[in-house]
């Protein structure tokens, strides 16, 4: 059943079209992940989806209500965890989480208490009593995840969960994140790093000049790009001349060199490994690896939009994997 | 969601209304306006005549800096999105918001009269009339740094912006100088400021000698009130949840 549903949403800056007219629902208790380039509409969606914009044309159904017209009752619950960790500097973990439960109405001993069980979970127990700017990149960020789900929320709205931050710190969000949703809440993620939408998210949607290109399982569109099988071999030796011979001796297949001693075979069949190795071993060749080649969820994302690999957002900073 | 506006209130007393900065701007600032017009020339000045525009001006400066500040520093840091974010309407968020700035230049205002009340007799004063006063100024400067607030995106350009209504006010409004003593062209444009109603509630309250009936003063000062606080949420909705 869905706890989001979105129809044909639109929005507009001026004669801009940032969101051309959208649709695409998720599911109670998925991870869902909502991937795109820089400026393909992501942010505009989610502010759409929270309230921080109003829609120019469309409909949005969260649990039941009008996202558009009761924003404020569908605000109770939701938890929104922003690309910026943006609690108050001057007040302390602990104060901060207090103050945003207040805003959703927890009375002052539950709220006290679900704030030092969020500080005790999320490893910040210790600097609770600290002010919000002596923490630490990957602490702020865990606080703010905390501050948006202090209240319970239904459908927790994650924008760069992990950009910036360091690698322990992220794989810990990442385990917070899978637990949550164990427990019940719904993620709506919204992530560069493609490899972490890959391992968290059971379905993916991508946005492209403010369009929805695709929405399925990770499952499926990794098996809807793979049209063909590869494998990749890794030698002793140096691979010269080597492409050419397997061409002659496998045709059908195809085969690309990717290093020194390393080289890829690609074909629509099944590919069967041993009549390979026996031509290895005819050729003195030792085979040190061979490996079944997946595609990544990159390459289906690039296929999908296709668009070069150099326009998929902060990809460079290489952080949060 | 009293709750809410409560928390939203007392956090922004903690965060920025007692901060020693602050404290010393909200103390230090009325006092060097009491200084400057009370002790300058010793007994030569009425500090009876002068008391309500002073307050006037304590009240004036010390809401329309904070407010103008705080708001466009929380906008600036997207922590106000936070708050834009909870289920609590824009209205009751905009007056929890603006509280803690009409508390701040209440205080503010009776800062001169405690100066005041050690160098002359402050007897026959309408306390509850100059309450009321002082609130009402209170209400509309904050709003006028709340508009301000909204219109810019800048700390720098607030303190700009607020200047040039804040500055002209100090001649305009009768505070010092009074009305019938400037020129008659700039008389219309008097009329136009909130300040010109507040003061002269205040000098009707304090020394008997307002010259517009308290009536149509408050009647002025609410409608004002009412309007800056409408046009800036109304300008929030169109700016802020974009």
């Amino acid at each position: 059943m869905s706890i989001i549903e979105v129809t044909d949403l639109r929005k507009h800056y001026g004669d801009v079209e940032a969101v051309k007219g959208i649709s695409f629902s998720v599911a109670g208790g998925e991870i869902f992940g909502f991937l795109g380039p820089n400026g393909a509409g992501k942010t505009t969606t989610i502010n759409m989806l929270t309230g921080l914009a109003r829609p120019t044309a469309g409909k949005i159904s969260i649990c039941g209500q009008d996202g558009i017209k009761n924003i404020k009752k569908v605000q109770r619950f939701i938890g929104i965890v922003p690309d910026e960790s943006n609690l108050y500097d001057e007040l302390s973990g602990f104060e901060n989480l207090v103050f945003c439960a207040s805003l959703y109405g927890m009375g002052k001993k539950e709220r006290e208490a679900k704030a030092r069980e969020l500080l005790a979970r999320f490893g910040l127990a210790d600097t609770g009593e600290r002010p919000f700017k002596a923490y630490s990149k990957g602490m702020k960020r865990k606080l703010t995840i905390a501050a948006g789900i202090i209240h319970n929320p239904k459908i927790l709205f994650l924008d760069e969960p992990t950009t910036g931050i360091d690698v322990e710190s992220a794989g810990q969000i990442r385990e917070l994140i899978k637990e949550l949703n164990r427990k019940g809440t719904t993620v709506f993620l919204t992530t560069h790093y493609l490899e972490e939408a890959e391992r968290l998210c059971h379905r993916i949607g991508f946005i492209v000049n403010g369009k929805v290109v695709a929405v399925d399982t990770v499952d499926r569109l990794l098996r809807e790009t793979r049209q063909e099988n590869t494998v990749e071999f890794t030698m002793d030796k140096g691979t010269a001349g080597l492409e050419d011979a397997l061409q002659k001796r496998f045709p059908g297949i195809t085969v690309k060199e990717i290093s020194a001693h390393k080289i890829r075979i690609a074909s629509p069949e099944e590919i069967e490994l041993m009549p390979f190795m026996q031509f290895f071993a005819a050729n003195n060749i030792r085979i040190r690896e061979a490996k079944i080649v997946r595609p990544t969820l990159e390459e289906v994302f690039l296929k999908i939009a296709g668009i070069k690999i150099n326009r998929l957002e902060k990809k460079a900073e290489g952080g949060g994997k | 969601m009293r709750r809410a506006f409560w928390n939203i209130l007392l956090k922004d007393i903690k965060t920025y209304y007692l901060k020693p900065p602050n404290i010393s701007w909200g103390i230090i600032f009325p006092v060097s306006w009491t200084l400057m017009f009370f002790i300058r020339s010793g007994g030569a000045v009425d500090i009876r005549g002068i008391l309500p525009g002073v307050m006037a001006l304590s009240v004036l400066f010390g809401t329309t800096s904070m407010l103008a500040v705080t708001m466009t520093f929380e906008r600036r840091k997207r922590s106000f999105e936070r708050l834009l974010l909870a289920p609590i309407s824009l209205n009751l968020l905009m007056l929890a918001k603006t509280t803690g700035a009409i508390i701040f230049g209440v205080f503010n205002a009776f800062l001169p009269v405690l100066f005041a009340a050690f160098l002359i007799d402050l007897s026959g004063i309408n306390w509850l009339s100059a309450f009321i006063s002082v609130l009402l100024i209170a209400v509309t400067s904050t709003f006028l740094g709340l508009f301000v607030a909204v219109s810019v995106s800048e700390v720098f350009e607030a303190q700009t912006f607020s200047n040039f209504f804040r500055f002209p006010m100090i001649f305009l409004c009768g505070l010092f100088i009074p009305l019938e003593n400037l020129p008659a062209f700039l008389r219309p444009l008097s009329y136009l400021l909130p300040l010109t109603y507040g003061a002269d509630m205040l000098k009707f309250s304090i020394n008997q000698a307002g010259s517009i009936p308290v009536w149509l003063s408050l009647l002025v000062l609410v409608a004002y009130g009412a309007g800056l606080f409408l046009f800036s949420t109304y300008n929030i909705q169109r700016k802020w949840i974009y």
